[in-house]
């Protein structure tokens, strides 16, 4: 992964760990061991508003970030575009296994078992 | 000879039938590689014969001023008659050359059409990956135990590809729990099988022709018959570094993991029962292996391949 894409990731880390809502210095001083500029912090954060996933509000003089939604919001997001679950069946992903219904999975084990074909078991 | 509007419309209405008929034969699952490549000319031809039979109507295939440049350069020297009539003083025209512009404005319109959604297609679909990359590059990590890949932590069990130029390989944490050492090789040698052939590309067309048409059952059914083909070829590859019981075992753990789909229609329903199959048929054919097509088969089917493109494409284009 580039290392834009890595900042982001650590970023995004810090604003779904964080309870409230951070100001750009409050997220540069939780990334400690990178020692990252001030202005990098800001870049990254306005490029992940850009994209969706962190969301600011004006608070004075200086911007409030807070991710847009949880951490398990973004996984269930994958997942149910990975099982073709969004119903816009885009077929952008192409899935090992599709569902199997009970009944089928266990005519498919007594053939494995027996070795032979399912259709005659 | 047959007039070529004889030919356009008898190759444009019996490839329904004939994709019916493909969708329900077996020996397409012996070789898949030709018989996708048979799905693809059949789609292509398809399009190119509806777009001709309509052409030809319009174009006044009869007349003197004939072109004597095909079907498209006929009904090109009509449309631009009309226009020119249109802009001069010409009498307005009878009811047969109203219908011959119909018709030719049928023909533009199902072109547009086929191509529109085969953009707009392609577009959602490099849309979905964008969104969907980006949130991997946010969430997913490595792990030892599946080298390449890309892991999710979420307890269901999936495995998948994210094709592009740089595809993606990704497993979540339900199906690393689910599965032991040696399947998960054997699904990664068949995800990578996805990633290096670009198959998801020879499954767009058929996307997109879902999309221009969600009423048609011989769309859908090319769509999930496509569908079950490449999962077989790369099934195929897998085998080259992986004994089928393993492939076979995680197929089955897996179908039997994944929670139930909840798209909901009619279609969609018809659509589901299909792909359940799907994973019966591949673990069926894992199981008892059947010989590949014979060389003289392959040789019929390429060459009916061929013709369902040549032959429309020469009667639209060439003076014949």
């Amino acid at each position: 992964m580039n290392r834009l894409g890595e900042l982001e990731r650590a970023i995004m880390d810090v604003l779904w760990e964080s309870e409230t809502q951070l100001t750009v210095r409050q997220v540069g001083s939780r990334l400690t061991d990178r020692d990252l500029a001030h202005t990098t912090v800001m870049t990254v954060l306005d490029r992940l508003a850009k994209k969706g996933f962190a969301r600011r509000e004006r608070d004075g003089r200086a911007w409030l970030y807070r991710a847009a939604a949880s951490r398990e919001a973004y996984v269930t997001e994958l997942m149910l575009h990975a099982l073709d679950q969004t119903g816009d069946r885009s077929a952008a992903l192409a899935s090992f296994a599709r569902r199997v219904s009970d009944t089928e999975a266990r005519v498919l084990r007594r053939a494995l078992e027996t070795g032979g074909d399912p259709a005659r078991s | 000879m047959l007039p070529p509007v004889l030919v356009l419309a008898s190759v444009a209405i019996g490839l329904v039938p004939a994709a019916t008929g493909l969708a329900a034969a077996r020996w397409p699952y012996r070789s898949p590689a030709a018989a996708i490549v048979l799905w693809q000319a059949m789609g292509l031809g398809w399009g190119l014969a509806a777009i001709g039979t309509l052409a030809a109507l319009g174009a006044d295939r009869g007349s003197a001023d004939r072109g004597g440049s095909g079907v498209a350069g006929d009904a090109l020297a009509v449309l631009a008659r009309a226009v020119h009539d249109l802009v001069g003083t010409a009498p307005p025209p009878g009811l047969l050359a109203a219908l011959r512009l119909l018709c030719l404005a049928a023909s533009a319109a199902l072109l547009a059409l086929l191509s529109w959604v085969l953009v707009a297609a392609s577009g959602a679909v490099l849309r979905d990956r964008r969104r969907h990359r980006a949130l991997l590059s946010l969430l997913a990590h490595g792990d030892p135990k599946v080298p390449g890949a890309l892991v999710v932590d979420h307890p269901a069990a999936a495995a998948y590809c994210v094709p592009g130029l740089r595809s993606r390989i990704v497993i979540s944490a339900g199906a690393i729990d689910l599965l032991d050492q040696a399947e998960l090789a054997a699904v990664l040698a068949h995800e990578r099988a996805h990633a290096r052939e670009r198959h998801d590309l020879v499954l767009l067309p058929f996307t997109a022709l879902r999309r221009a048409f969600p009423w048609s059952v011989p769309a859908q059914r090319a769509h999930a018959a496509v569908a079950l083909l490449i999962e077989m070829l790369a099934d195929d590859h897998a085998l080259r570094h992986r004994p089928a019981r393993e492939l076979v075992t995680a197929l089955i753990r897996v179908g039997a993991a994944s929670p139930a789909g909840t798209p909901a229609g009619a279609l969609a329903v018809a659509g589901r029962e299909l792909t359940e199959s799907g994973v019966c048929t591949r673990v069926e054919r894992l199981l008892a292996p059947q010989q590949g097509l014979s060389l003289p088969a392959l040789a019929l089917v390429s060459g009916a391949a061929a013709a369902l493109v040549i032959v429309p494409a020469a009667l639209l284009l060439l003076p014949l």
